[in-house]
């Protein structure tokens, strides 16, 4: 009953790693389940705490959400698809 | 020659080999001289007679092309999208391609066979073999040598009518406006953090757009950043990332192809910059990945004003980049070599040939490889234990057990590729117990360097 209740009160994104975030998660996707009105930033604090390495990169990304740059305070949708994406250096 | 009767010896071969390269990179390098000296005299005559008519043969019969222009270019003047105009506009256009390596290569091919007027390569290294999988525009006869001079080489070779010009020196603050002042459009094609905001930066300030490409592993990224009022590379990145999350093509690897396609991106949006055509990747990046077959187009931010280098309060002044400090600001080197730590003491560290001598000697010791295990599985050294640096604090017992099977004094030695990681496995290892623990200085390079000749390195 209570995990129903739950189910209904959350939202799923999806986020999206690449780079550097790619190499510290070791994923390059995956699903997040956050409660409505959670912000982008809500959200990257959550998939922080998953993957304390992030913590590394967290103020030299850009995020995006939904393949569009988006400030920290937006808030997530169901289903959006949240970018996690710091700069390559290399050549 | 007719070598018909000749009964040479491999040695002979080889001598009269060596002599031939000996002349023939005398003759290269009074050919390149001469080239630059006429590019000169081109530069000084083209100043004074600015104005006049050019020379017969170049006398422009469809606005600025002449016969050869119009059938070396012909393809694109078919295009009508791009045509005689646009292609006019490249020919009147000037590219800095800062960078002749794995993004460089392939960018600088496509600018010279376009047909910019003028392309400046800004580089100070030199060509090594490990290059020549991605760095497509050398070759091996070019090893060893100034990578600008390999690459104007090529240049001149697929299209003599481009003026080719070589900066052959590292990008500096020092240098840096003197060399962009003298381009339309600039391309980063380096490999490191600090050169990455100083480029951007100096384009900010002599108001150039920027062509920035970036490639490593697998994956790439591409952006046009200060065209048209769309943001600077710090706009977006105002924080850079710290020295560990810098990652090099020499430590990471990174597939040629994937430079490759960001590289020949480079030369396109620069084509479409330099020749005012469709819309060029402002205020977007694209981000490749090559491995799942994605690119990816994501819309960035504007330009921000509070942004440091092209913000509305304090648009950066030459004299202020002149005075930045970008290693200090990225806390890593500008030049790609790579970073020599300095953590252990004396009595903690031993050099190659010291280890060499003990293990000859029979000295009852365990040696601990700590590089990952793709790494071991490249080359290693013999009776080695390869337990990465990042699985260390969980293998610690496999040490103990490796220790427990020799003698009781046995010594405990730590290796890596170039002995940093080695430095920082001893410090934990002392820390946890260790306390006779000693890593090899320079690690198998040094190995490699002063020992066996022969170890492979990579």
């Amino acid at each position: 009953m209570d995990s129903e209740k739950e189910e209904r009160i959350s939202i799923k994104i999806k986020v999206l790693f690449f780079a550097r975030a790619r190499d510290l998660t070791g994923m390059t996707d995956m699903s997040l389940e956050v409660s409505p009105g959670t912000t982008a930033l809500g959200c990257l604090d959550k998939v922080i705490t998953k993957f304390p390495g992030l913590e590394e990169i967290r103020n030299c990304m850009v995020l995006a959400l939904n393949e569009e740059y988006t400030p920290e305070s937006t808030v997530v949708k169901d289903r959006d698809e949240l970018a996690l994406i710091p700069p390559i250096s290399g050549g | 020659m007719d070598s018909g009767g000749e009964r040479l010896t491999a040695s002979e071969i080889h001598t009269e080999l060596a002599s031939l390269q000996t002349a023939k990179a005398a003759i290269d390098e009074r050919i390149s001289t001469l080239e630059s000296l006429l590019k000169n005299i081109t530069t000084e005559d083209e100043s004074e007679t600015a104005s006049s008519t050019p020379a017969a043969a170049e006398t422009p019969l469809t606005g600025q092309l002449t016969a050869d222009m119009i059938y070396r270019y012909s393809r694109h003047l078919l295009l009508p999208s791009f045509g005689v105009e646009a292609q006019s506009n490249l020919l009147n256009s000037s590219v800095l391609v800062i960078g002749a390596g794995g993004l460089g290569s392939p960018a600088l091919l496509y600018l010279a066979a376009c047909g910019f007027g003028r392309v400046g390569i800004v580089d100070h290294d030199v060509v090594e073999l490990n290059n020549l999988h991605r760095q497509i525009i050398h070759t091996e006869a070019y090893i060893g040598r100034s990578k600008v001079e390999s690459a104007a080489a090529t240049c001149r070779a697929i299209n003599s009518t481009v003026r080719i010009v070589e900066h052959k020196e590292a990008f500096r603050t020092s240098n840096a406006l003197d060399i962009m002042k003298k381009y339309d459009i600039v391309v980063d094609a380096t490999d490191n953090a600090p050169s990455r905001y100083m480029i951007s930066d100096c384009c900010v300030v002599l108001g150039k757009p920027l062509i920035s490409g970036a490639a490593l592993g697998l994956e790439g990224q591409l952006t046009v950043y200060n065209y048209n009022g769309g943001p600077c590379y710090r706009c977006l990145f105002p924080t850079p990332p710290p020295t560990t999350a810098c990652q090099r093509c020499a430590d990471s690897g990174v597939l040629g192809v994937v430079p490759g396609i960001i590289g020949c991106l480079q030369a396109l949006e620069a084509i479409k910059v330099a020749g005012a055509v469709g819309e060029p990747l402002s205020g977007r990046m694209l981000l490749l990945d090559a491995l799942s077959a994605r690119i990816r187009i994501v819309k960035i931010r504007g330009r921000s004003l509070q942004c440091e280098a092209c913000g509305e309060n304090a648009p950066m002044t030459e004299e202020q980049f002149r005075n930045f400090d970008y290693e200090k600001f990225t806390q890593s080197p500008l030049s790609t070599s790579p970073l020599k730590l300095d953590l252990l003491p004396e009595d903690a560290r031993i050099t190659s040939k010291e280890y060499y001598e003990k293990n000859i000697k029979g000295e009852a010791h365990v040696l601990i490889d700590v590089r990952p295990a793709h790494h071991y599985k490249i080359i290693s050294l013999p009776n080695s234990l390869n337990i990465p640096l990042s699985s260390l604090e969980q293998r610690l017992s496999e040490i103990s057990e490796a220790l427990g099977r020799k003698e009781e004094s046995a010594s405990l030695y730590v290796v890596c590729r170039r002995g940093n990681d080695s430095q920082r496995a001893v410090q934990y290892l002392r820390g946890a117990g260790f306390n006779l623990a000693k890593d090899i200085i320079g690690g198998l390079e040094s190995w490699a360097h002063d020992v066996d000749p022969k170890f492979p390195t990579y």
